[in-house]
């Protein structure tokens, strides 16, 4: 008995941190959601949530997550594809997976800064484009400070993300499945559609929610790219925790809990998928 | 097959392009400052601005103070974990993981709230004590990373034969952990800490709202009132990431090699 309390020491160090500085503060704002100014128990900052300035933040935030990491997981599953079962120059792979995580680590403020001066305005592609094609994506009514500009400079670090964490899942298709169900006369579409897909679906899945999150909780890209004129959730709360633009502190807390309930949930399926996927993929 | 394979490279080559193209972009703008000509004047102004140093030497020290504390607090947890705690090793493995789903923005609004001049500890009341704030919220931010990487190099030695053979030399618990434990997993640690700094370098959201001059704010200043200095501080950002991974690549094959024979 002494022995397991003595053992507990040595962790405490690390869950004393954890408290402090992860666990407490995240908690403070929890309960801060769940109660008005005088400190008594209330849900009306939750309800006050579902006014349209709030909702349409939200919205925004889930539209531009959703939208990057959906195209980011498709483009990053054919990039994977490609490299880990598409037949491609051995030396290509671990260029790629160099990049990968050069490119997904590029993001924050330089990255708005690469879009800007790539298709901002006065961009090289759009130069280009009006230059040689006589094209002006700007006439098409193309703005980078817009959705799909946001979601466009998200796409860059996204596909690599996606192409780094499915990567082990794709290596993890036992050729012998192939060659069985080859020998028993399936078609490659019915090996994909019977054999590799219900195989892969859930690694597919996770990582596509996993890239949802890690866009959903990104700031400083959409804040440097948009200023404050595309209303993302992060640019809210960061807007709230300034001055006070809701002049509600307590639904300031709730703007932060509604944040960490639709990451909570997406990591949660995450992890999920990821208990399932891991039966077949070891 | 043949079909298959062109996919493949249509693939890599809309892949390639994505990723070269903004590059291509960024650098070409970054060389535009002086009108009609290529230029490097847009770097040149970087360099002799007095807030560029400053804030990027805050952060190289936030991001060294940020390594050594994430150290100091995962190696000797993993460690434990996995010589005397087994059983604790999915709580901690779940908490390490909490810095994915609480938003950073989240963790120093609550920062804000918890620790303000006001509080029962207040530590952004001093200057020191919230540049330690700052450096224990990156430190949270990194820790996903840095207890994978630590946790992986532990796994890969053998912890309880190298624990007991330094104690029946007579070795100390900290003889044990900073000459047996920490050396073995030097390259863990190292790969750890290069992608540490490629996240604290330029994080911008604690250092903007903890008001502490480091080099992310500095960057987001620059961008709104600048029209090249903004490009030619991403193509600088960029081959920071670079030298950052490239030297996780490094140090992870010179293991390799190591352990070849």
């Amino acid at each position: 008995m002494v022995q397991t309390a003595w053992a507990w020491v040595g962790v405490a160090p690390f869950l004393v941190f954890a408290l402090m500085f992860l666990i407490l503060p995240t908690l403070y704002l929890v309960v801060g959601g769940f109660q008005d100014p005088d400190g008594n128990f209330t849900l009306q900052n939750i309800f006050d949530l579902f006014t349209p300035s709030i909702m349409s933040a939200y919205w925004i935030s889930i539209k531009v997550s959703g939208a990057s990491a959906l195209v980011g997981a498709v483009i990053g599953f054919g990039l994977a594809y490609a490299v880990v079962l598409g037949g491609l120059p051995a030396w290509i792979r671990p260029t790629l997976m160099t990049f990968s995580g050069v490119a997904s680590n590029f993001a924050g403020l330089p990255l708005a800064f690469a879009f800007l001066a790539t298709l901002g305005r006065t961009g090289l592609v759009t130069v280009l484009l009006v230059k040689f094609f006589d094209f002006n994506i700007y006439a098409t009514g193309f703005n980078l400070l817009s959705f799909c500009g946001l979601t466009l400079t998200y796409l860059y670090f996204q596909i690599p993300l996606m192409v780094l964490i499915l990567t082990p899942a794709l290596d993890g298709l036992k050729r012998e499945w192939r060659e069985a169900s080859e020998i028993l006369g399936a078609s490659k579409l019915q090996y994909w559609l019977h054999v590799a897909f219900p195989i892969l679906w859930p690694s597919v899945l996770g990582c596509t929610l996993l890239l949802f999150a890690n866009a959903f909780g990104a700031i400083a890209t959409a804040y440097a790219l948009t200023g404050s004129s595309l209303n993302i959730i992060t640019i809210l709360l960061y807007a709230q925790i300034r001055g006070d633009v809701l002049h509600n502190p307590n639904l300031g807390y709730a703007l932060a809990l509604g944040m960490i309930f639709i990451t909570g949930l997406t990591n949660g399926a995450y992890i999920w998928l990821r208990g399932r996927s891991e039966r077949w993929l070891r | 097959m043949k079909q298959s394979r062109l996919g493949s490279w249509i693939a890599l080559i809309i892949g390639t392009l994505y990723f070269v193209v903004p590059l291509a972009g960024t650098f070409e703008f970054s060389l535009r400052m002086r009108s009609g000509e290529y230029s490097f004047d847009a770097y040149r102004s970087v360099f002799s601005d007095s807030a560029f140093q400053d804030s990027f030497v805050f952060s190289t020290l936030m991001a060294l103070a940020t390594i050594v504390i994430g150290v100091l607090l995962v190696v000797p947890t993993a460690y434990w974990v996995q010589l005397r705690l087994r059983k604790l090793r999915p709580l901690i493995e779940f908490v390490t993981l909490l810095p994915l789903v609480i938003p950073a923005i989240v963790i120093v609004f609550g920062y804000l709230r918890l620790y303000n001049s006001s509080s029962f500890l207040p530590m952004t009341s001093e200057i020191w004590s919230t540049n330690l704030l700052l450096a224990f919220s990156y430190v949270t931010l990194a820790l996903p990373y840095m207890y994978r990487a630590v946790d992986t190099g532990l796994r890969a030695i053998d912890v309880r034969t190298l624990t007991e053979a330094a104690e029946n030399l007579g070795a100390g618990w900290a003889t044990i952990l900073f000459r047996v434990i920490l050396p073995n997993v030097r390259t863990a640690i190292l790969s750890g800490a290069f992608l540490t700094f490629a996240i604290v370098i330029g994080e911008f959201t604690m250092a903007s709202l903890l008001n502490r001059p480091a080099f992310g704010p500095y960057l987001q200043l620059v961008g709104a009132n600048r029209a090249y200095e903004p490009s030619a501080l991403a193509v600088m950002a960029f081959v920071l990431t670079w030298a950052c991974m490239g030297l996780i690549n490094v140090f992870g094959r010179a293991k390799q090699i190591k352990h070849a024979p």
